[in-house]
């Protein structure tokens, strides 16, 4: 009994930063200036219809760019010795020790319209093309900076796989790609259903990304928040109206792939 | 009856040349059980693995049914596996797990239930279809990877020690459902253990191996009452071994006494294995007795009692339905029949 009162100190944490918070959000995303009562603000949120739509676009095409590129990587990494596993696993995590930040913004220097790749294919006599401000950089943005987060539950799924698993499918006459479809892929659902959200859920809200890849043209969710709060169009209550539906929108996609899941325990 | 499986000088090593396989040849009869016997890390695995496909050898030929299938891989033979730990599938239920190696052949769905529905009845687990696996107790999930072998109709079923993990009631049922099972279906059964007295039960031939060599082949009662060397006595069965020598035909020195015995065609003054089994050895008065020993300890083990006495150099475990208290002198004898002769083994 006396155990309960050390979880104090966490339940007042997540009253206060947590939960308090949220409230917050509804209240401002349901009243005007004055404090009172208007739906006028979630109404306003169908405006922005389009940059919602080029958000999750751009955030489904990432999340199944990382799956494609993690789900051989975390395959091949789990079925390594067990001692070179740790030094993989340490080279797919370093990007992640380096800034955020700093990482995408080598990444304009590099797409940049004078940049290194236009520059190296410009020495073929190729190019320049227009890499920088565009979807595809984003894209390109979202995949690098996330695809840890879609290694590791996959390979931590992955690496418990038992090989008398393979044996089996093998010895009751499964070719390898067909062990592989027919009982890896199945049993790593937990995996590719947390690595989807991990993925998922950063990319939708990100507005550094489109910031610094995606010039003017490709603003996302997170930017437009962004600038209700910090930019010049402070609006706190479209702000909080805008987030307010974000989240709606992520709990709605989360649930739907909870139903792919038999152990039900997506992160959310 | 013909030999459905053949293993001609097989020879497997590790990566850094130590032998796990020291050159083993053995032919394995069409519709018969089959134990491989011995300690951990004998091999005895090992061979399994190559018959199912698993391991290549260095060299040696397998051969099945007449072809040598060295180069065909584990999905194209047709030999089922029953796996130490099961390796059930745990994505899937009862029912699918059963049906998965027809459905990764394309069988058509009625043939499937019906199939099925054979084995679920076969292993008695109606009523179990929709059941997780996790959710069995280790004797079911024993069933189901039974089922989940024989329903392909292998030749040859392999099982590696399918029943180490369970208690030893239900061990003995399974030992006896199996040998049913073997004998209705009239497969051939290939059976790891190291547990010789299931290879005494359930047997039709025991493979008894060490050190990556065969010692002995040969059936139950052959393999016990006969065994060629010490280690098969020690190893089916408890022994007294002793050293002794060859004074002539039919006569033994152990212990610094001479004993008559049946065995012929050593070499004079010879150096042997004198393999005495517990339950031969008789207990007679100290006074008329060429050997004698002290009563060290006495163990109820149910049908009979366990004595270890101490003799001169040796001492001898000895089962009687009688028991001497401990500490008395008692006297040692043997009916020279029961005095096994066996050649040193080379180690």
């Amino acid at each position: 009994m006396k155990l309960k009162y050390f979880s104090a100190p966490y339940l007042v944490w997540m009253v206060v930063f947590i939960v308090v918070p949220l409230l917050m959000i509804g209240f401002f995303a349901f009243t005007n200036e004055d404090g009172q009562f208007t739906m006028k603000y979630i109404s306003d949120v169908g405006q922005y219809a389009n940059i919602f739509v080029r958000s999750i676009w751009l955030s489904l095409i990432a999340t199944a760019i990382c799956l494609v590129i993690a789900y051989p990587v975390a395959f091949i990494l789990s079925r390594m010795e067990k001692h070179k596993q740790g030094t993989m696993l340490m080279i797919v995590m370093l990007p992640m020790w380096m800034n955020f930040l700093l990482r995408t913004y080598a990444w304009m220097t590099l797409l940049g319209n004078n940049g290194i790749i236009n520059h190296l294919l410009g020495m073929v006599g190729l190019g320049p093309f227009k890499l920088i401000n565009t979807s595809g950089a984003v894209v390109l943005g979202m995949v690098y900076n996330y695809l840890p987060f879609m290694i590791l539950p996959l390979y931590s799924v992955m690496e418990k796989i038992d090989n008398s698993m393979f044996e089996a499918a093998e010895d009751l006459g499964c070719s390898y790609f067909q062990t592989l479809f027919r009982v890896i892929v199945p049993l790593s659902v937990p995996g590719i259903t947390s690595g989807i959200t991990m993925v998922f859920v950063p990319a939708i809200s990100t507005f550094i990304i489109s910031r610094m890849l995606g010039g003017g043209s490709n603003l996302l969710i997170g930017d437009l928040i962004e600038m209700q709060f910090l930019g010049n169009a402070y609006n706190p209550h479209l702000g909080a109206a805008i987030s307010l539906v974000l989240m709606v929108i992520i709990l709605v996609i989360m649930t739907v792939m909870n139903q792919f899941d038999p152990d039900d325990q997506v992160l959310m | 009856m013909e030999n459905i499986v053949s293993l001609k000088n097989i020879i497997v090593e590790f990566e850094d040349g130590e032998q796990i396989l020291k050159n083993i040849s053995l032919d394995i009869k069409d519709k018969e059980f089959v134990t491989f016997l011995g300690p951990s890390g004998c091999g005895k695995t090992t061979t399994l693995r190559i018959i199912a496909g698993f391991l290549e050898p260095k060299s040696g030929d397998v051969i099945f049914d007449g072809k040598r299938i060295n180069d065909v891989p584990p999905h194209k033979r047709n030999v089922n596996t029953v796996f130490q730990r099961y390796a059930l599938f745990p994505h899937l239920n009862v029912y699918e797990n059963i049906a998965f190696g027809l459905r990764v052949k394309k069988v058509p769905e009625k043939e499937i239930v019906r199939r099925v529905g054979e084995m679920l009845e076969l292993v008695n687990l109606m009523g179990y279809e929709k059941r997780t696996v996790n959710r069995l107790s280790g004797g079911q999930q024993q069933r189901v990877a039974i089922a989940r072998a024989l329903v392909n109709h292998p030749k040859v079923l392999l099982l590696d020690e399918p029943l180490g993990a369970l208690d030893l009631k239900l061990r003995k049922e399974m030992q006896i459902e199996l040998r049913k099972i073997q004998q209705e279906l009239e497969l051939t059964f290939v059976y790891v253990t190291h547990d010789q007295e299931e290879a005494l039960t359930m047997s039709d031939s025991i493979v008894v191996m060490n050190n990556g060599s065969i010692q002995q082949i040969g059936s139950p009662t052959d393999i016990y009452n006969e065994p060629v060397n010490a280690f098969v006595a020690d190893f089916i069965g408890e022994s007294n071994i002793l050293n002794g020598s060859m004074l002539r035909d039919c006569l033994v020195e152990f212990n610094g006494r001479q004993f008559e015995c049946v065995d012929k065609g050593f070499g004079k003054n010879e150096t042997v294995d004198v393999v005495i089994r517990p339950e031969d050895v008789k207990i007679v008065p100290a006074a008329s007795a060429k050997l004698t020993g002290i009563v060290e300890s006495v163990v109820f083990k149910g049908v009979h009692y366990e004595m270890i006495i101490d003799g001169v150099d040796h001492k001898w475990t000895v089962h009687s339905t009688k028991a001497e208290a401990a500490g008395t002198m008692v006297g040692l004898a043997f009916d020279p029949f029961d005095i096994h002769i066996m050649k040193k083994s080379e180690e």
